[in-house]
């Protein structure tokens, strides 16, 4: 169940408490969040809207550890994260986030196998063990039989099963969805978001995600609009803001 | 080394870069290494030097004489194991441009002087027996071909009308190291005595001291440059290393010649090798930014960078090693006579690879430090 009122019973898997984060630009203090509480439990799939500018990124960069927030608490699976060190923060992220983002962000000299074994290249894991991880990963995203293409012999969508296969290959406690279909036909995004419906449903995955399309959202359990720095939820925001079928 | 297919693969990204980088490199380090040979050339002198040996010339310059008699009154002096004396020659054997030094040697203590020449004794022995004897340095030999028992004529206008001197090539000497200098030749000073005007008679270009101990070669020096203070011939003595030394500086200035060159090679090469790793890590700042999403630590992230700039260098400076390896010895036949013989040794090779690695590495370190910094939200929001 997700919250956005503070008062969750402390046993969720993402806790965010009194969240603030302030931009100094041209001399002048921007609070892109101000306050902002969150619950999320495990296997929830959220899905977080708002207008260019209100702050989902930033909410997204937070939760993932890749930005430090001005004031408040971010605590995940027990874990708080905002008072950790940078390398214990990079350690974090490599154990608990998977990351998809909207440009895909493969590298191109790698092939797609090549590409999902990063993340395990920094565990233990033997080599054979990568490869059955990396190889379990791609036959997840329905990619088995291209994983020695390279990014550029592959269609977008298949470019952002090939992330997803990398995001979910060292089986992370929650993925994190940057526009994940923002790049995509609405044929290929259809495809994307079955798959991160199928890691939740199937697999059990936490998701955040962050769009700007009402109809990606709708697939989401519980779809958030970030309005001032705070979080609303769909249900309760005003008619004409959340255009579009969101719950 | 989890990480060497993509050091590999981002180091192949863009061929055309990669190849015009490693060549720039190769260059370089030929530039670099043949100006490191050519000093060496003019070092080898000091380099080789013995350290009990003192060598006396006339204290107005090199090219003025002493009396021969110097030689029995230096050879009293406690401390002094042996003296020989040379001459200068400077004929031309055939053409000007085949250049050699020639000196007339006194057969008797010479080769105590310096046992680092290695001549069979045979050899030797018909040498002192043969007024018109000559011995040649094993380079020399080669280069022109010459064998034991040949008629060598080399003409000479220093002494008297031009005339062309006949010598018996009565051995081929070699010295214990390879770089040792094997381009001397020399003949009898009993023949060049009586051949020369009366002028030049009885006189030494200069003299060779080999000591009892290194230890004595301050109060040798001394000693002998007193005792002919105030005469027609005055000396100046000193160590052999010092002697090789201001003979090397009358060619110029040559280390500082070499090291400013050098300098700007060095620069040059940090500066290209820099500027492409710093466009090819800003091509990459979203991939860079990725991995340090996905958990590469900063420092992991500057060694990919160093890594991939240090193998540049590597490669460029292997290629740059053999280029000069093979290039260096035409050079130094190409130059025979204008030069001292040129040569590359393993502990110079070893060093231009270490100089390049080291140039590598300084050039990643900027391009390195900036990717370790980089803030992957700033990096993403770029893309």
């Amino acid at each position: 169940m997700v919250r956005v009122d503070g008062q969750g019973n402390g046993k969720s898997l993402i806790q965010v408490r009194g969240l603030e984060k302030t931009y100094r630009r041209g001399g002048e203090d921007i609070r892109v969040l101000q306050r902002l509480n969150l619950d999320v439990d495990k296997g929830d799939f959220v899905a977080f809207m708002g207008p260019s500018g209100s702050g989902k990124t930033t909410l997204l960069n937070l939760l993932g550890g890749l930005d430090v927030p001005s004031a408040g608490s971010i605590t995940v699976d027990g874990d708080e994260i905002t008072h950790m060190s940078g390398s214990k923060l990079t350690q974090w992220r490599a154990r608990h986030v998977g990351f998809i983002f909207q440009m895909y962000n493969l590298i191109p000299v790698l092939t797609a196998f090549q590409n999902v074994e990063l993340p395990l290249l920094l565990t233990k894991l033997s080599g054979a063990q990568r490869r059955k991880h990396v190889e379990t990963a791609l036959s997840v995203v329905g990619l088995a039989n291209r994983m020695d293409h390279y990014p550029r012999q592959l269609s977008g969508g298949q470019e952002q099963r090939v992330t997803i296969a990398r995001a979910i290959v060292s089986d992370p406690t929650f993925l994190l969805c940057d526009e994940p279909t923002g790049d995509l036909d609405r044929k290929s995004a259809d495809e994307i978001m079955a798959l991160i419906e199928e890691l939740v449903g199937k697999y059990g995955k936490t998701v955040l995600m962050v769009t700007h399309d009402p109809v990606v959202a709708a697939r989401a359990h519980t779809t958030l609009h970030l309005e001032k720095g705070v979080l609303v939820e769909a249900s309760k925001i005003e008619p004409g803001v959340a255009a579009g079928g969101v719950r | 080394m989890k990480f060497r297919r993509l050091i590999f693969a981002n180091l192949f990204r863009k061929k055309i870069r990669l190849i015009l980088t490693i060549g720039s490199f190769a260059i370089a380090l030929v530039l670099f290494t043949f100006l490191a040979v050519v000093n060496s050339a003019f070092n080898r002198g000091i380099d080789i030097a013995g350290a009990d040996r003192l060598i006396i010339v006339n204290r107005i310059g090199l090219i003025q004489t002493m009396p021969i008699s110097y030689g029995d009154k230096v050879r009293a002096i406690p401390g002094v194991k042996y003296v020989t004396q040379d001459h200068w020659f400077g004929g031309v054997y055939q053409d000007e441009k085949n250049f050699f030094p020639q000196f007339a040697i006194d057969p008797e203590n010479h080769r105590k002087v310096y046992p680092e020449f290695i001549i069979p004794d045979e050899q030797w022995n018909n040498f002192v027996k043969d007024q018109q004897g000559a011995i040649a340095g094993a380079t020399t030999a080669k280069r022109f071909g010459w064998k034991v028992g040949d008629r060598i004529p080399i003409k000479n206008a220093l002494y008297g009308a031009t005339k062309t001197w006949e010598f018996n090539l009565d051995g081929i000497y070699h010295t214990e190291k390879a770089d040792g200098d094997q381009s001397q030749f020399w003949f009898q000073w009993k023949n060049f005595d009586e051949n020369v005007p009366a002028a030049v008679k009885s006189t030494a270009g200069w003299y060779i001291l080999k000591l009892d101990s290194p230890d004595d070669a301050v109060r040798v020096a001394k000693t002998i440059d007193a005792m002919f203070a105030n005469s027609s011939y005055e000396t100046k003595t000193e160590t052999e290393s010092a002697f090789a030394a201001g003979f090397a500086k009358q060619f110029g200035n040559i280390e500082f010649l070499i090291i400013t060159i050098g300098s700007v090679v060095f620069f040059t090469l940090l500066l290209v090798t820099g500027n492409t790793m710093a466009i090819s890590v800003r091509e990459r700042t979203a991939e860079l930014a990725v991995l340090k999403a996905i958990g590469l630590t900063d420092r992991t992230v500057l060694f990919l960078v160093l890594i991939e700039a240090m193998m540049i260098a590597f490669i460029g400076g292997v290629l740059g090693l053999l280029l000069a390896w093979a290039s260096i010895p035409v050079i130094s036949v190409a130059l025979t006579g204008l030069l001292p013989p040129l040569l590359l040794s393993k502990t110079m090779l070893s060093l231009g690879l270490v100089f390049a690695i080291f140039v590598g590495m300084v050039s990643g370190l900027l391009p390195g430090i900036g990717a370790m910094r980089m803030r992957v939200v700033n990096a993403l929001r770029r893309v």
